[in-house]
């Protein structure tokens, strides 16, 4: 039983290093499911038993974070920054933004520009700090 | 006094397959490679540096008993070992596609930072490695007014 849950583990850990690497493409569960070599009614309820949240929340999550990240140390437009973290639709990235980190993009992006906060820390602590909890 | 870092460790789930990932791949060498009886003690290290040793242990008797040693594993697969290694290359992203050809599994493509570009990838057990290449001069953290100024 334990070598099938560690070997589950392994491939639920593909997936969700995929949408590590490319969140910002547009990942749905049957594609994640592919990689996980499990049949798509089965993904999402293995993804949540092995990392305790659904791979749509954890997408959400990890696109969120890119855009923090991108919103605190650029400049950019909210409506690129939206696109460029794989979601489609601005209403739906402020909708999410706001629902997991408490304010919209741009007051986020208003409050570190006031104060001047980068994080001056490697990426991977960035991304694994930072991140917003589910 | 300590003087410093001679050997590290990383729990694999098969000495084998870590064997054909970290020598086969990563282009590490083998140092030590023995049947203790209890264990096989199995030890690789990078060419140019044959003072720290990197020790790819499978969890089990006798450090642990089996069902610790099943948790273990369980948590290794999911990414959740703990621990990690960062490696240095003067070639990310030339280091990044051979690697990739190879069938690596990345779980970030090479980066540009102020500490240098750096990149992410898995071992086949599921443990987290980055290699950085650093930067030509010495590392200048940058502002807050930089990082906000850049493209």
């Amino acid at each position: 039983m334990s070598r099938a849950i560690e070997d589950r583990n392994r491939r639920m850990l593909r997936a969700r290093d995929t949408m590590d690497r490319a969140f910002a493409q547009p990942l749905d569960v049957p594609a994640l499911a592919r990689i996980a070599h499990v049949s798509e009614s089965h993904f999402s309820r293995q993804f949540r038993a092995t990392f305790g949240e659904t791979p749509h929340r954890y997408l959400q999550r990890r696109r969120v974070e890119r855009a923090m990240e991108l919103l605190r140390e650029t400049g950019r437009p909210v409506t690129e920054i939206c696109f460029d973290v794989g979601f489609n639709s601005l209403g739906t990235f402020s909708r999410t933004f706001r629902a997991i980190v408490g304010e919209s993009p741009s007051a986020y992006h208003a409050r570190f520009a006031a104060e001047g906060a980068a994080l001056l820390v490697p990426a991977c602590w960035a991304m694994a700090w930072m991140r917003p909890a589910g | 006094m300590l003087k410093r870092i001679s050997h590290t460790f990383v729990h694999v789930l098969d000495q084998d397959e870590a064997l054909d990932f970290y020598v086969g791949k990563l282009g590490m060498v083998v140092h030590t490679d023995a049947d203790l009886g209890v264990m096989r003690f199995l030890t690789v290290h990078f060419p140019d540096q044959p003072d720290v040793e990197l020790v790819l242990m499978v969890p089990g008797p006798p450090a642990y008993d089996d069902t610790t040693a099943a948790e273990i594993r369980e948590l290794v697969a999911k990414g959740a070992g703990g621990g990690g290694l960062i490696f240095e290359t003067d070639d990310c992203r030339g280091t990044y596609d051979s690697l990739r050809a190879a069938g690596v599994e990345f779980t970030q493509e090479p980066t540009e930072r102020f500490y240098g570009i750096d990149c992410a990838l898995r071992d086949p057990s599921g443990n987290a490695i980055r290699f950085t290449q650093p930067p030509d001069g010495p590392i200048v953290v940058p502002s807050a007014e930089e990082l906000q100024a850049q493209p």
